[in-house]
């Protein structure tokens, strides 16, 4: 059944088209493809506020198209294609699954610009950014570990993919540098998006006694679960202050619109080349939403830890060890981008076993 | 804890509950609608509308109930009227549902729902263990038993029920003797629509008060075979409803605990043991081809 309402989900994906506004020749067409619908108030919702961001600050200098609900993989090939034909000056591909696809195309168009979020690979027309969400995760860590009662926090997770290990890996040690002994349990939902499912793993994880709770999952409900008992979470993607007034402390938010207005604007000038960005907290790709419900002792802690990383310091700097202990990265050494988007491993603290 | 697991588990399997008894009935009299996904979905995201758009969410579930009558009706019309192919219909119904809510709800993206209050019974609610178990639930839950009873009832003791049944077993005879086989299904399929719309209406104003595109998460699917799992019978559709429930809430219980067991077979669990539920059933052909609706899925020309 899983199987059918995936084959529905891509039929889906076909049927629907592209949106875009009205034409004119001598306007740069700046395109996005996503992978979820933008309604899903999450990942893709984030991306196109951003595209949403440069029409609003490049007004009749920009027209933007985009389209919703591509499925990862060789398919999204056409719709790439398709915007390479159509036109358009620069693409962005704004999910990890449609790498393969977008370099193929890339490498057809040579003259168009492409720009993929969350890859690694490149050409010399494709350039590729991301974001370092584990800043956020980081000062989650620290905040969780100065307002829990009980030294424990449940951890809502999709899949066991570097970003979500790095996420994980860097809450823990944001916690532990507050509260050596903190602990966390994690509940892996093997979804990305399921509201039903991620409201059950959060109400789990409070009946075993978690009493805030942090999610990698993008839906409003676990936080929603922490209003209603009167615990604490962090919001996702988006600031969720709307839906939890009293247990939101911060969010996570993916703040794409300054990178797309930089991008854009340097293709209008021709001074676009193909990079390799991965912005933070200091380019406000990463933005931390109002810190909310908390003691002031921890809200300045947070607000400094913000200000340090905003400074260059990164939270992956050594002395680092694995869950068996052995040291990865001794004092003072700061993990290289490289291992941290390779991340397949757990710092020392964290009970839960990796699913391979 | 236990009575916290199985507050859970009550939440989890309403939704599945209430498409599963409507898709039985429709499945009775000899329709295969395939398109419950598309019908709850579009139940989701009207009964978040209303409940946001007058402030009660009581009349969002009303809403969330007819919006699922109206897709219905278009599979109705398509399938019973114009004789279309059910299967294919029903998989237009739910790629249908699925983008109209998208679009419908557009606006409703990023906004906080009401949830439905649970009923709150002075002094019965506040028993231990049973109090929160048995009467402090909301509507839809009490609705989704007596639904099931109510179908049970109709089904086996009525009259209209036997006619429906007839209708679905053999809708030539049931035509030769006068009745409206047209008629009947499109009753049924109505019911359908209904009952999956207000699956879909929990889903976003007493489960997760929300509403996102897609939030259903193949919950539809999941009630089309839980009716073939309950073999037609009402009161098995609840036993796997909540049976698919438990096992969904305990694997994610089974985590928090840190055993150490790999999510991904825990995730897998609820659909195993609908499998196995399913071997050990079809193991008795006698019982399933008795409660089987002969005509299902096939399409009636009355020959005039």
């Amino acid at each position: 059944m899983k199987k059918l309402a995936l084959l529905a989900g891509t039929a889906l994906a076909l049927a629907v088209g592209a949106v875009s506004g009205a034409s004119a020749a001598d306007k740069l067409k700046a395109c996005w493809v996503y992978t979820g619908p933008i309604g899903d108030f999450g990942y893709s919702y984030q991306h196109d506020q951003g595209r949403l961001a440069v029409e609003k600050e490049l007004g009749d200098k920009v027209e933007t198209a985009y389209v919703e609900n591509v499925a990862e993989g060789p398919d999204a090939e056409r719709v790439f294609e398709r915007f390479a034909r159509e036109g358009c000056g620069i693409v962005f591909g704004t999910s990890f699954g449609f790498m393969d696809a977008e370099l193929k195309v890339a490498k057809k168009f040579p003259k168009v610009k492409f720009e993929h979020a969350t890859g690694y690979k490149s050409a010399p027309n494709m350039g590729l950014y991301n974001a370092r969400f584990y800043e956020g995760r980081y000062i989650l860590g620290q905040i969780a570990a100065k307002e829990s009662k009980k030294a424990l926090a449940g951890y809502i997770v999709s899949f066991p993919i570097p970003e979500v290990v790095m996420g994980i890996n860097a809450f823990m040690l944001g916690a532990q540098s507050i509260n050596p002994d903190f602990k966390v349990k994690i509940v892996w939902v093997n979804s990305w998006f399921d509201p039903g499912k991620e409201a059950d793993a959060a109400k789990a994880l409070f009946d075993q006694g978690a009493d805030i709770i942090v999610q990698h999952t993008d839906s409003t409900a676990a936080i929603q679960v922490a209003e209603e008992r009167g615990l604490k979470g962090f919001g996702q993607s988006s600031d969720m202050i709307k839906f939890a007034p009293k247990a939101q402390m911060t969010a996570i938010v993916d703040n794409w619109g300054p990178h797309y207005i930089k991008a854009v604007k340097a293709v209008l000038d021709g001074t676009w080349k193909a990079d390799d960005v991965w912005e933070g907290i200091k380019d406000g790709t990463v933005h931390m939403a109002d810190y909310a419900n908390m003691s002031d002792e921890t809200k300045k802690l947070a607000e400094a830890t913000q200000a340090k990383i905003a400074g260059g310091w990164n939270p992956f700097t050594g002395p680092i060890a694995d869950q068996t202990g052995k040291e990865r990265y001794a004092a003072g050494v700061v993990a290289p981008d490289g291992d941290l988007l390779g991340m397949n491993w757990y710092v020392k603290g964290v009970d839960d076993k990796l699913p391979q | 804890m236990l009575e916290a697991i199985i507050l859970t588990i009550i939440t989890a399997a309403t939704p599945l509950l209430l498409a599963a008894t409507g898709e039985l009935v429709v499945e009775k009299s000899g329709v295969l609608n395939l398109g419950v996904e598309g019908m709850m979905v579009m139940g989701a995201v009207a009964g978040f509308a209303v409940t946001v758009s007058t402030g009660s969410p009581l009349l969002g579930v009303v809403g969330g109930a007819i919006a699922g009558v109206l897709v219905s009706l278009l599979f109705a019309f398509v399938t019973l009227t114009l004789v279309a192919n059910q299967v294919a219909s029903g998989l237009a119904l739910t790629l249908f549902g699925l983008g109209l809510s998208g679009l419908m709800g557009e606006s409703f993206v990023g906004q906080p729902g009401i949830k439905l209050a649970s009923l709150d019974i002075p002094g019965l609610t506040m028993l231990p263990f049973v109090g929160k178990v048995l009467f402090g639930q909301d509507i839809l839950v009490y609705l989704s038993f007596a639904a099931v009873f109510g179908v049970s009832w109709f089904l086996n003791r009525t009259r209209a029920g036997l006619i429906l049944r007839a209708v679905g077993d053999n809708h030539s005879s049931a035509h030769a003797l006068g009745y409206s086989v047209i008629g009947v299904r499109y009753l049924a399929v109505m019911f359908g629509g209904a009952m999956a719309g207000l699956g879909g209406a929990y889903l976003s104003v007493a489960y997760t008060p929300l509403w996102v595109e897609n939030m259903t998460a193949g919950r539809g699917w999941i009630a089309l075979a839980l009716v073939v799992f309950a073999s037609w019978v009402p009161w098995r559709a609840a036993v796997g409803a909540y049976l698919f429930g438990a096992v969904t809430v305990l694997q994610l219980h089974t985590q928090a605990l840190g055993i150490g067991f790999p999510s991904q077979f825990l995730a897998m669990l609820p659909y195993l043991a609908t499998v196995i539920v399913l071997v050990a059933i079809s193991g008795n052909r006698r019982a399933t081809l008795f409660n089987t609706p002969s005509s299902l899925g096939k399409s009636f020309v009355p020959d005039r």
